[in-house]
């Protein structure tokens, strides 16, 4: 415990530097004083910063709220061994890019799609994006109930045509899948939106001079539309694998991780090891995922950004 | 030629498609909100033989000493504390960060980027909340979301800060007000759009958020709406009409602030589309 408050110390006290001292600023004083910085900064620093520095050495340790135990790297060994932990770990990546992926690929087709002259285009983008702002949890009652394999709709609806539905949640081969499904369901306005406002900001005069050249609607889209809308991908990249590796609460809501741990995620093991009252396994949890996200996401926008720069 | 028939078949096409995959979903939870409890159980999309949805809303409201009344009300002076924190510390930073040039922009840029992309380490969030006495009360759940929350905010307000011209505050300046007032009241009104795109897209994430209050309010005391309707589930198995009758009262906040704030909430979304 003694040296749990010791790294709180620390942090607080590097909060407290950033502040120049007066006295070596210049005697003229600036309308743009740092010390605006400051409550933000308390609040940033609080919950924030020393929680995610805390979490380092929370990791290495056996941890219930009162009773910490130095461990060294014992919670890591047990992450990667235990199966149900390593399936938490790769159905995160799986869960992050089929939903990032398909984002980008039905958020870019029914950006360019709604960008168009169609009727009731107004309609159409209130109506695709509205999802994205109802609640998450009640998305995944709704799909849990709709894709219920005794009677749910979705499947009556199936059998009424013919086919035999799968059992969307409770099959542990497909239910990670069904969750990721609903997420991009709920998710796709925002890409599309972001592809509508990419669209929206290409200048005119470049299709009109692709025309006088002769090109058709398809090397419009591959030699204009796409490469101009390579901000707006990034974007839509980086917002999705961001919010896919953290996703927890419609996962939570429609399979709370099962059937057994099949459609576990980091996040949905961080909460369970909480729950459990493994605070140290649960901490380790939550490194685990600061790692696989700033290893995926750092170099990735470093990368892309740094492609965008060249052209 | 073609163009016509793309505008009115393409179009008839994808509005039958968004029907079917956008609005049934949304009819089911009316339907089914609205119905019996023996019909509701049959999980059909179907019209209600007898409209009860009334009665169902009612029933939900009442139900555990009239929990979901009182947990609208901690979600109202949740989203409502926390935002408007957000946006005046997040807009003093926006401002500060865009018009000075210190050694501390680029420390104080890393941290709101870190801020949007780090994922919070939450039992070690826990541990600070209870040495600070906040852990389970409503002003440590208003606090974590302002920690998690001023990221998005700061990068918006710098972004808007730019627009407005250095002349403003020299003249202010000249006209002798100081740091506070030359924020409070010359630049603070001005960012009026960008604070509404703010504070509306901010507060539906504040109002739909679910995980955090799991983490840093649990309990039936003091739930958000979205913890009781996830509550709701284990209780009544069987009653989905007043399960989807709650889920329909939690909906209607942030249908409502969509239908009014649309360009702002798109606006707000969409930012950083453009530029990158």
């Amino acid at each position: 415990m003694t040296t749990a408050t010791a790294t709180g110390r620390t942090a607080t006290g590097r909060q407290a530097t950033p502040p120049p001292t007066p006295a070596k600023r210049k005697p003229m004083k600036t309308p743009y004083p740092t010390w605006f910085f400051i409550p933000a900064g308390v609040f940033y620093v609080v919950l924030f910063l020393i929680p995610t520095v805390a979490s380092f050495y929370f990791s290495l340790t056996r941890w219930t709220l009162f009773d910490v135990e130095f461990i060294g790297f014992d919670n890591f060994i047990r992450f990667f061994q235990e199966p149900q932990l390593v399936t938490g770990f790769i159905n995160t990546f799986i869960y992050a890019f089929v939903t990032s992926g398909s984002k980008v690929v039905l958020g870019l087709l029914f950006g360019v799609l709604l960008s168009s002259q169609i009727i009731g285009r107004g309609f159409l983008r209130a109506t695709i994006f509205f999802p994205v702002l109802v609640s998450t949890i009640g998305v995944g009652i709704l799909f849990k109930v709709l894709m219920d394999p005794f009677g749910g709709p979705i499947n009556e609806t199936l059998a009424a045509i013919g086919i035999q539905g799968p059992g969307w949640l409770t099959d542990p081969s497909i239910a990670l899948l069904s969750v990721a499904l609903v997420d991009i369901w709920k998710g796709v306005g925002l890409a599309t939106l972001i592809y509508i406002a990419g669209m929206v900001a290409i200048p005119q005069e470049y299709f009109e001079a692709a025309k006088v050249d002769g090109a058709g609607a398809w090397s419009n889209f591959r030699h204009i539309t796409l490469p101009l809308l390579r901000p707006a991908t990034i974007t839509v990249v980086l917002l999705s694998l961001i919010g896919g590796l953290r996703s927890f609460d419609l996962i939570w809501a429609m399979t709370g991780g099962g059937p057994g741990f099949t459609s576990d995620v980091l996040a949905s093991v961080i909460y369970k090891q909480y729950q459990a009252g493994f605070f140290g396994l649960s901490t380790a949890g939550n490194v685990v995922l600061f790692v696989v996200v700033a290893a995926i996401i750092f170099p990735l926008s470093w990368w892309l950004n740094r492609k965008g720069d060249e052209q | 030629m073609r163009n016509v028939a793309w505008k009115w078949g393409g179009g008839s096409v994808a509005i039958l498609i968004a029907l079917v995959v956008f609005i049934v979903p949304f009819l089911f939870i009316v339907f089914t909100a609205g119905k019996t409890q023996a019909e509701a159980s049959f999980l059909e999309f179907t019209w209600p033989t007898e409209w009860v949805l009334f009665e169902n809303i009612a029933t939900v409201l009442q139900n555990r000493d009239w929990l979901l009344v009182r947990a609208f009300v901690n979600s109202t002076v949740l989203t409502v504390g926390a935002v408007s924190i957000m946006v005046v510390l997040g807009a003093m930073v926006g401002y500060v960060l865009q018009r000075r040039k210190s050694r501390w922009n680029p420390l104080v840029n890393a941290l709101v980027l870190a801020g949007l992309i780090i994922p919070p380490a939450v039992v070690p969030t826990i541990w600070v909340l209870q040495g600070l006495g906040l852990f389970k009360t409503l002003v440590g759940l208003i606090a974590v979301h302002v920690a998690f929350g001023l990221s998005f905010c700061i990068l918006l307000f710098r972004a808007f800060v730019a627009t407005i011209p250095r002349e403003l505050d020299e003249a202010a300046v000249i006209d002798g007000a100081g740091p506070v007032k030359l924020f409070f009241r010359v630049i603070f009104p001005l960012l009026r759009s960008v604070i509404v795109t703010v504070i509306v897209v901010q507060a539906v994430f504040v109002f739909s958020d679910f995980t955090y209050a799991l983490y840093f309010l649990p309990g039936d005391d003091n739930a958000t709406v979205q913890l009781t309707t996830f509550n709701y589930i284990s209780q009544s198995a069987s009653s989905f009409n007043l399960l989807f009758a709650d889920v329909l009262l939690i909906t209607i906040p942030p249908l409502i602030m969509y239908i009014f704030f649309q360009r702002q909430i798109v606006a707000g979304m969409t930012s950083g589309a453009v530029k990158g």
